[in-house]
């Protein structure tokens, strides 16, 4: 069941009946979800859920092949991922883009000329980077980074942009529960104190349990569960589909 | 404004530039003709080398027919120069018009139409080679027989009509260069420099980062075409003669990216130290079979093709990077 | 214009287009499997030819006697500069593969130079000017001879991609690298064996073309150049689009330079390569390249 009208506010991201195939492939399903301003909310399921997909469609990678995805009582479906960035989302990407010969600092600020002139960009980039405690290493180029420092990096210069909505893609895998709990921290911090928020696809339930409001369940493309992790976790169309041998926190 | 462009560069950098100016500035009252011309050659190709390089080691663009900007340049300006008196100064507003359009449409049919990588590098071929036949067909142009223009004996330098001694070229090219460096470096500090460099390094990324890299292509594709059209008119005032198959050809367009892929792509230093090594190379090679008193049409691009062979294998990001470090000039960055 | 010279500049185009096909088909196929592109293959073709010509002066070995020589060395020669020099080169920007590929062909080019001179040389042997007359058609022996010689070899060589193994993981790791790798195949040596292959097309081409056509040292460029928009326009990757690619570029250069001056059909060479590479980059035949 689609919705054409604008929803209300409060509501900032309305997706509505978005479905995509490839060829042949059902990737996404018919999932209708709604995230709320100021909350962290996720997306789980098994690998091939259409999770990604799901991130690219709203992210403005690809278009739906129906529904349509409302952002801050604007239609968004469709647009480009640079108009998409424009509007207020910034995302991660799954497989790391850093941009690798420029400098961290260089990679935030290109993220933060997105709303501010050159020095404006790069006082913005130091105020996100002491956040994700990159400062210190803001002059080194991205290649030489470890792999839990180019993930805030990608999380840096997404932030830069000012989004209203951050879409983290699997942002805590092959980290350490340690670095895993730093993130947590860091994006707890993030929307308690500037209000973002925040959309994360995650198999890292430890992540999940310690973030999320809300959780979208999706299995072979479609929505299996929705609502509060605790309520979710216990379901048992999510737990035989995903949650066998994982520890919930 | 001076100190916001030297921020970052090492002192060294500053010294070294310095003095290669100086050196640059008093160099025609110390040298003989022949080897003004080789400094000549030297910074043509340097000037060139940078414009393609804003295309290419910013953008990330690759550019095989750059020869198309050099000709579009010279054949406009001479064209207007002969037909209508226009001086070149003026000539050169319509020229840098004609090249960027140019461009434009080029980068446009190709971003529009997803064209990338050796796809767009054989599409810039295409647009030179079509340039080439056309012109070579355009009797107003006087195609394959070429276009000259009105030489004589001037006994003063009409900077004006680009008439006079070799010095003045040598300066008007000079100049040019030094403004091309330095319109490089705002550019790299600029909104412009970091959008295209974020399209360099990975364009997906960027878009999803708010950069509408189709605009920002098309600038740093029209920006390129632009600067390079100053050498085509500068190539038409100090020769001469315009031949469509000289200027147009394949070998000019990769005489043209020689110096900033030997010296390095995408740093500011390459294509003049790449100028500087080729064309040293080429006249020591001269020297060298003349000293051993061999003349053998092609021994010497042999020679110089194994050069190329060595450098592209052993430095991958050219030879300027090396030497910057070696000699402590190079931006610090880990 | 009588029918008949249409006709036969169109057949001639065609005959001649089939050369050129087979020279395009080792640049396609260099460029599906190894994904780099050739810009030395002009000046590989014209080791062939001066080869030839070598031979027939020498020995007074007729060109066409000459194509599995020619191949044969010509592929010893893509193996070993692909084992040797241009496999590191695979994950290297583009710019590096262009300054790798121009550098060996200034070389060769160049010792070609040196060896042979600057003029055009070329070929007589005793069926170059013969004709062959059917009805209206009138069609040189050497062209005929030479698109036959093409035909076959092509057709031998789409044998071997086709029925052989090595031919079938070849394709393979074509369409599939990594999944090439998974399976065990030794990738690096089967690059080294299509680089090889297609080398030995250029090697068998420009044998062939010997009996119709000049040599110089400046042969090289121009030849690569047109291999490219012949491969672009009928197909990357695709061996049936670069001999189609070549029947349809030859028959376009045929009947512009008829129709127009022969000057022009060199722009309308590259304006055909400007439509494909626009609205259909994979070329006529070829398929979509991720």
């Amino acid at each position: 069941m689609t919705q054409e009208t604008p929803p209300q506010a409060g509501t900032l991201l309305v997706i509505s009946g978005i479905s995509k195939r490839f060829r042949g492939l059902v990737a996404v399903d018919n999932v209708s979800f709604a995230v709320d301003r100021g909350t962290i909310a996720a997306v789980i399921g098994p690998n091939g859920a259409g999770k990604t997909t799901l991130f690219n469609m709203i992210a403005g990678e690809f278009a739906p092949d129906g529904g349509s995805i409302f952002f801050d009582s604007g239609k968004i479906d469709g647009l480009t991922p640079d108009q998409v960035c424009r509007r207020g989302i910034g995302r991660t990407f799954q497989i790391m883009k850093p941009f690798l010969q420029l400098t961290v600092e260089e990679n935030v600020i290109v993220g933060g000329l997105l709303r501010r002139d050159v020095s404006g960009a790069r006082e913005r980039a130091h105020e996100v980077l002491r956040r994700l405690d990159l400062y210190d290493k803001r002059h080194y180029r991205a290649a030489s980074l470890t792999l839990p420092d180019r993930k805030r990096l990608e999380v840096a210069r997404a932030l830069a942009t000012d989004p209203k909505l951050l879409l983290l893609d699997e942002v805590m895998a092959g980290l350490r529960p340690t670095e895993t709990d730093r993130i947590v921290g860091m994006l707890r911090e993030l929307n308690r104190e500037t209000g973002l928020t925040i959309l994360l696809i995650e198999h890292v339930m430890r992540a999940v349990m310690a973030l999320a409001a809300r959780i979208l369940v999706l299995h072979h493309g479609a929505a299996i569960a929705e609502g509060a992790p605790e309520q979710v976790v216990h379901e048992p169309a999510v737990i035989e589909s995903y949650l066998g041998a994982e520890t919930v926190v | 404004m001076i100190a916001r462009l030297v921020r970052g560069l090492p002192r060294r950098a500053l010294i070294l530039s310095a003095i290669l100016l100086a050196l640059g500035l008093i160099a025609p009252f110390y040298v003989g003709d022949y080897w003004l011309t080789v400094l000549t050659l030297i910074l043509y190709f340097a000037y060139t080398g940078q414009a393609w390089n804003i295309m290419m080691g910013f953008a990330g663009q690759l550019s095989l027919g750059h020869a198309l900007f050099v000709g579009l340049g010279a054949y406009t300006t001479a064209a207007l120069f002969i037909n209508y008196g226009i001086p070149p100064w003026i000539g050169l507003i319509a020229a840098v018009a004609v090249a960027s359009v140019c461009g434009a449409m080029m980068g446009f049919l190709a971003f529009r139409f997803r064209v990338a990588g050796v796809y767009f590098a054989i599409l810039t071929i295409a647009f030179a080679e079509f340039a080439r036949t056309g012109f070579d067909n355009w009797s107003y142009v006087n195609g394959s027989a070429g276009l000259f223009l009105p030489v004589a004996q001037y006994t003063h330098n009409d900077l004006w009509r680009l008439r006079g001694h070799p010095a003045m070229f040598y300066y008007v090219l000079l100049t040019a260069t030094v403004l091309i460096f330095i319109a490089s470096r705002i550019i790299l500090r600029s909104r412009l420099g970091y959008y295209c460099l974020a399209i360099r390094e990975d364009e997906q990324a960027a878009r999803a980062t708010g950069v509408n890299t189709f605009r920002y292509k098309m600038y740093a594709v029209m920006i390129s075409a632009g600067m390079t059209s100053f050498a085509g008119m500068f190539y038409a005032f100090y020769y001469n003669n315009l031949f469509p198959e000289q200027v147009f050809s394949i070998s000019r367009s990769i005489e043209i990216i020689l110096a900033p892929l030997v010296g390095g792509v995408g740093t500011l230093g390459g294509p003049i130290f790449g100028a500087f090594v080729l064309q040293g190379l080429a006249e020591g090679l001269n020297n060298l079979l003349n000293m051993l008193g061999i003349d053998v049409p092609g021994i010497k691009q042999v020679f110089f093709g194994a050069v190329l062979l060595v450098v592209v294998i052993a430095l991958p990001e050219g030879i300027w990077p090396w030497v910057a470090r070696l000699i402590g000039v190079a931006e610090r960055k880990k | 214009m009588p029918a008949d010279i249409y006709l036969n500049v169109a057949v001639s185009g065609v005959l001649a287009g089939l050369v050129y096909g087979l020279m395009a088909l080792g640049l396609s196929v260099i460029f599906g499997v190894v994904r780099v592109v050739n810009f030395a293959h002009g000046e590989m073709m014209a080791i062939a030819m001066y080869l030839s010509l070598l031979a027939f002066n020498l020995f007074h070995i007729d060109p066409l006697m000459m194509l599995i020589p020619c191949a044969a060395l010509l592929f010893v020669l893509g193996y070993a500069l692909q084992a040797g020099l241009i496999n590191r080169f695979i994950t290297r920007p583009e710019h590096s593969q262009f300054l790798l590929m121009v550098s060996i062909a200034i070389i060769i080019a160049n010792t070609q130079l040196i060896l042979f001179g600057p003029d055009s040389r070329a070929v007589q042997t005793p069926y170059s000017f013969e004709s062959y007359q059917f009805g209206p058609l009138i069609v040189d022996a050497d062209k005929l001879y030479g698109a036959i010689g093409a035909l076959v070899f092509a057709a031998a060589l789409f044998a071997f991609f086709r029925f052989t193994r090595v031919g079938t993981a070849i394709r393979a790791c074509a369409d599939n690298y990594t999944g090439a790798q998974v399976i065990g195949l030794n990738v690096n040596r089967l690059y080294a064996l299509t680089f090889g292959l297609g080398c030995a097309c250029v090697g068998a081409a420009g044998a062939i073309l010997m009996i119709s056509a000049d040599v110089t040292p400046q042969f090289g460029p121009i030849a690569t150049l047109q291999a490219f928009v012949i491969v672009i326009t009928g197909g990357m990757g695709s061996m049936v689009g670069a001999l189609f690619g070549g029947v349809l570029i030859g028959l376009t250069a045929a009947m512009a330079g008829l129709l127009f001056t022969p000057s022009i059909k060199a722009m309308f060479v590259y304006g055909i390569l400007v439509v494909v590479l626009l609205f259909r980059p994979q070329g006529i035949l070829g398929k979509r390249v991720s």
